[in-house]
């Protein structure tokens, strides 16, 4: 599949999981098609990166629920932070383990996991929906104990970025950390993914061991090949994060007219192949 | 520091030294469980404690493994003796299950030790947007937390905070008791002092001041009452190896300096 064709699966009003995290190893390429797409109203489920960030400053998403939302090594997303501030979107904000509990309620198809995560913070007072459960099991004492009940993340699609697939649909991770792309593509109605390079399934473990086969095609609806579609977040073993390049991204937040000069040139590029000939024209900078 | 009036500071430790002295005091008698200081100083103290009286600890790289060895604080090319993968997602079976000891900073701290990282001002519309509740609710409900504040002053240390993150005695003298067994707020340093809530009313109370610093001072630049004993005194110094360790081997580029501004 292409980004487009991806993107023509989705619609306006829909629930999105994004998978990677913060700025590593994103769908980039696919979260710039949701952008320039003309899709809005969406709500997006994430631990967040620029994902969120240019969603929101975009206008594309209506409403964001997180764990966090950062760029590694700029701790806070300056485009979710200005979003935020001004209240431009509305926000569901979990402590980091209770996120991957609604995560991993949908993916077992429960309505919620019970946590103590949440009790006497504000957790539950910035959302007001959320509900405690009492224990059926009594404790030494005989009490029942009160536990957050995190509601399973109801979402229509989930988009993944891979290190390697098969065009079955068979992901693979080459770097430190999964994440949690297992559990959104699991989360999911429907998963799409993209990934530095389609293998034939016989290749599959030329380049990791057979644990890095965490995301089956039993999970994954579309798979789309773009090389360097993570960019400008981190897809070891692959790349390491274009630092350069996000802190330009980061600047535009404070800076309406760079804004619209960063999106038109790179957001709204019309293609994967064309936003990546964007930026490595880039004067000084090499690919 | 010295009894000399002028302090040279290739010899005499320094006030970022005492405090990561004081952030690996924190650890002490933790034994085998996961340290996992977050920001510069902690993560130096952290290390430094487990290189020196707490062997048993294991501590993560900051990326995905735990390293058996010393490494240099923001080093990601240092060498690595790995004994174990600890993927994000892995973390939080170690907060649940009670054996983790973690390191946060506070942007609004209170004397109940009730922390904010979220947000200042109203939580829907903020005047300006933090870091987020982060693990903070989760830490805070299930193993012992300290707490890092490098800038002490009445916009720091606060009467009443903004949004609560993590919370402090007050709030969780009303949940489970399993939730109040578990819920520990070890101790804060900040660069002025020590403080720890070991009293009868859980609230912060001054356990010692740095060196060259007054317990007036502390008191000015803390936004509610703060309980001073009546002898108050000066924070441990780093000693000889210690200092060696913080110098040569844990932070060789001075990185900790930048918390202090």
């Amino acid at each position: 599949m292409t980004e487009d064709e991806v993107v023509a699966e989705l619609e306006s009003g829909m629930t999105i999981g994004i998978g990677g995290w913060g700025s590593r190893r994103k769908p980039m390429s696919l979260v710039r098609a949701i952008a320039r797409s003309g899709l809005d109203d969406l709500t997006i489920v994430a631990y967040g990166g620029p994902d969120i960030g240019l969603l929101c400053a975009t206008g594309t998403a209506r409403k964001v629920a997180y764990g966090f939302v950062s760029l590694d090594s700029i701790p806070l997303e300056p485009h979710f932070r200005v979003a935020r501030q001004n209240a431009a979107v509305e926000f569901a904000e979990f402590d980091e383990g209770a996120f991957y509990l609604g995560l991993l309620a949908a993916a077992h198809r429960v309505p919620f996991y019970p946590t103590r995560a949440g009790l006497g913070s504000d957790m539950l007072t910035m959302n007001p929906d959320l509900r405690t459960v009492a224990s059926p099991y009594p404790d030494a004492d005989g009490n029942h104990e009160e536990l957050v009940a995190i509601p399973a993340f109801d979402l229509d699609v989930s988009l993944l970025h891979m290190n390697r697939a098969d065009a079955a649909g068979n992901g693979q991770f080459l770097g430190p950390d999964l994440y949690f792309d297992d559990l959104f593509a699991k989360a999911a109605r429907r998963t799409f993914m993209s990934c530095e390079r389609i293998v034939p399934t016989e290749d599959l473990l030329d380049e990791g061991t057979f644990h890095t086969l965490k995301i089956p095609r039993l999970f994954v609806d579309g798979v789309v090949e773009a090389p360097r579609g993570a960019h400008f977040t981190e897809c070891p073993p692959d790349y390491g994060r274009d630092e350069a390049f996000q802190r330009e991204y980061a600047a535009t937040a404070r800076d309406p007219e760079a804004w619209a000069a960063f999106r038109e040139r790179y957001v709204d590029a019309p293609s994967h192949e064309a936003y990546l000939a964007a930026v490595d024209a880039r004067e000084g900078v090499g690919s | 520091m010295s009894t000399d009036a002028t302090i040279d500071p290739t010899i005499d430790p320094t006030v970022d030294e005492v405090c990561a002295v004081a952030m690996a005091e924190a650890f002490r008698g933790d034994g085998e469980i996961l340290c996992n200081p977050i920001g510069t100083t902690p993560i130096i103290g952290g290390r430094l404690a487990r290189a020196t009286f707490e062997p048993d600890m294991v501590m993560t790289d900051a990326i995905s493994v735990l390293a058996a060895n010393v490494l240099p604080v923001g080093d990601d090319d240092a060498p690595r003796l790995v004994e174990a993968w600890m993927p994000y997602r892995d973390v939080f079976d170690i907060v649940w299950s009670g054996r983790r000891h973690v390191v946060m900073g506070a942007s609004q701290i209170d004397a109940h030790g009730n922390q904010n990282l979220a947000a200042i001002g109203d939580w829907r519309q903020p005047k300006a947007q933090l870091l987020g509740l982060r693990g903070a609710p989760g830490n805070l409900v299930n193993h012992a937390t300290s707490y890092w504040v490098p800038n002490h002053s009445t916009r720091s240390f606060v009467s009443s905070v903004d949004v609560v993150s993590g919370p402090g005695y007050d709030r969780v003298a009303e949940l489970s008791a399993f939730v109040r067994h578990n819920h520990e707020i070890r101790r804060v340093v900040s660069n002025l002092g020590v403080f720890d809530f070991r009293n009868e009313e859980h609230r912060m109370q001054l356990v010692s001041v740095h060196p060259g610093v007054t317990v007036g001072e502390v008191v000015e630049a803390t936004g509610f009452e703060l309980l001073v004993p009546d002898d108050v005194p000066e924070s441990r110094l780093p000693t000889d190896e210690e200092l060696h360790l913080i110098r040569e081997v844990l932070d060789p580029r001075g990185l900790r300096k930048a918390e202090f501004r």
